[in-house]
């Protein structure tokens, strides 16, 4: 058991020590602290803007952006910009909730494919053809079928991205299972559970920080998506997605309804991504050279 | 050879069963009766009836099942509640303004991205190797959405260049095709270019270290040369696979920028069957999207083993 007990450096300990030299790289410092401006001022939304995000102003209708509605007003008056921050709330969380679905579910179903052969023929055909569907269809079609809330979106969203963990927590697993360290492990007697978690699963921890991170930008993507193409959360309730979609017919003459929250969402996501690369060419840097296909 | 590639092919073919199944089980996702739901919300007791009798919806889930999968077999994708046509036929109809979409992002991507990412290779780690790069994360975080709607206000509001709604045949009049395709198509290809981008540069950064490389140089290849005739070739694989996978990206991008150019393909009629709750054609869509990319992923493969002779599986 003392063997066991003393595995090569935990990688929370890493990325603690890592966590002084995070700060050095330039490319986490641009994101994070990006996205933790963008962040928030989405959940101050209150306090930065006075304005309240549902008020109907008859009067106020399409303004152009000006000192009062610095994102101008949509065709009912309603001040996009306050929209934006309160709508951030909304989408940011479902970019995050979506992100842990999918990494819990994937990191779970991707460990046991790594032990199990019966497991693996079975998982990895599902994953095959899961991810022959493109996941814009699928969630859509799972939100329209189950109806829009906030559990249907989350997970249509966490569906679509369940398959890439799960490729990748599995292929984690197939290299690792071979090394000396899980070999003398399993030959002390270990219990297969409290081998998984205790000795596999920190190998998978770098690579699944990184996919966690697109996967939040991936997410917070698709709820925009659904939300412009008419299948996200219902009309009344301020989320990116929708502030886009009601900015549609009016895009012609007021385009700020538009670009305005698009240009945010946009930032977000870029921060989010540039985040993910940062944190991927700090904590592997082996991951650095392969790309991963994040949409 | 031929072996190599009926191996592909047998392996292709659990993958359409399995995306077979999920679209079967999707359905009974919905909180109701699948046959109403394919009926619609319209429908008579007459034709939920008579749906439910001929897909087998009163008999047991496993029968069920194997009817759906005989019915999809002879390619019976099922008829529109609306219309009353067959999907498969609607599909049909909306192909060409996809396709030539499609191929015009592709041929953009490939005129565009290849050659920018070899050459953020090639100067590794410089300033054009940072834009390029940036640009690329850039591309991956903007929605498709918002690109359109800001090359519709710079170059079709402002400029006054193209337009921006609809769509003309290149069969018909090739000049007003190509003006009302240069913005779809750009917008189309953003992500897709993000993405070939990188995966370019990567490859090409691990080719630029093999041995032929040095070889081709102190052979006293022009530097150009080396890059272009040498190294991007063999960097080629890579890139093929991934156009391979991006073209699941595409097929997403076609639903959104067919929405926003009013582009009468198979993307809108996916967003249209979605909210009329046309559920026979959204099956119907899901299972040619599907098709689509594991055919598109086999043809890949296919070429590897005719192309490539180091390839043996």
């Amino acid at each position: 058991m003392a063997l066991a007990s003393a595995p090569p450096p935990s990688p929370a300990r890493r990325l603690l020590a890592t966590g002084a030299g995070l700060a050095r790289s330039r490319t986490l410092v641009i994101g994070g602290g990006l996205l933790l401006l963008l962040v928030l001022l989405s959940l101050c939304a209150s306090w930065v803007t006075a304005t309240d995000p549902l008020q109907i102003r008859p009067r106020a209708r399409l303004r152009a952006p000006d000192w009062t509605y610095l994102f101008g007003t949509d065709s009912l008056g309603r001040d996009v910009f306050s929209r934006v921050l309160h709508g951030g709330q909304v989408s940011l969380m479902v970019g995050l909730l979506s992100a842990a679905l999918a990494a819990a579910v994937g990191t779970a179903v991707g460990l046991l494919a790594g032990i199990s052969r019966l497991v693996d023929a079975v998982v990895m055909r599902v994953v095959d053809g899961l991810m022959a569907i493109p996941s814009l269809l699928l969630a859509v079609a799972i939100v329209s079928l189950v109806g829009p809330n906030l559990l249907s979106i989350v997970s249509a969203i966490a569906i679509a991205e369940v398959p890439r963990v799960t490729r990748l927590v599995r292929g984690v697993v197939l290299t690792v299972r071979e090394e000396p360290y899980v070999r003398a492990a399993e030959g002390l007697g270990i219990p297969t559970p409290l081998l998984l978690v205790r000795h596999i699963l920190p190998s998978c921890i770098a690579p699944l920080v990184v996919q966690t991170t697109h996967m939040i930008a991936a997410a917070i993507l698709a709820e925009a998506v659904l939300g412009f193409l008419g299948v996200g959360f219902p009309p009344e309730l301020p989320t990116w997605g929708n502030i886009l979609a009601e900015g549609r017919p009016v895009f012609q003459r007021a385009p700020w309804t538009i670009v305005f929250p698009g240009l945010f969402l946009g930032a977000t996501v870029l921060a989010v991504n540039i985040l993910g690369d940062g944190l991927r060419d700090r904590l592997d840097p082996r991951l650095a050279r392969t790309v991963k296909a994040t949409p | 050879m031929g072996y190599l590639i009926l191996k592909r092919i047998a392996a292709a073919v659990p993958v359409v069963l399995v995306v077979a199944t999920i679209v079967f089980f999707l359905l009974r996702l919905s909180p109701g009766d699948p046959a109403m739901v394919l009926a619609g919300d319209m429908a008579s007791p007459q034709d939920v009836a008579e749906i439910r009798a001929r897909l087998g919806l009163d008999r047991p889930l496993p029968v069920q099942y194997a009817t759906w999968l005989g019915e999809m077999a002879r390619g019976n994708f099922g008829v529109s509640i609306l219309s009353k046509q067959p999907v498969l036929d609607l599909i049909r109809a909306r192909l060409e303004p996809t396709f030539v979409l499609a191929f015009c992002a592709i041929v953009l991507t490939v005129l565009l991205a290849v050659p920018l990412g070899a050459i953020a290779a090639w100067y590794h780690n410089s300033w054009i190797d940072r834009v390029v790069m940036a640009m690329s994360v850039a591309g991956f975080s903007i929605p498709a959405f918002v690109i359109g709607y800001l090359l519709i206000l710079g170059f079709s509001m402002s400029l006054d260049l193209f337009p921006s709604q609809g769509y003309v045949s290149p069969f018909d009049d090739p000049l007003a095709a190509a003006r009302h395709l240069v913005l779809p198509s750009l917008t189309l290809a953003v992500v897709f270019m993000a993405l070939i981008a990188r995966v370019t540069r990567s490859s090409v950064l691990d080719v630029l270290g093999e041995d032929f490389v040095r070889t081709a140089r102190a052979k006293g290849n022009v530097e150009r040369r080396v890059l272009w005739r040498h190294a991007l070739p063999n960097a080629a694989i890579p890139i093929i696979t991934v156009i391979g996978v991006g073209v699941a990206l595409l097929i997403s991008g076609v639903v959104v920028t067919e929405s926003v150019f009013n582009i009468p393909g198979v993307g809108l009629l996916t967003i249209d069957a979605i909210l009329a709750r046309d559920y026979p054609i959204v099956q119907g869509l899901i299972l040619f999207f599907a098709l689509v990319f594991v055919g598109v992923n086999l043809l890949i493969d296919i070429i590897y083993v005719v192309v490539d002779p180091r390839i043996r599986y």
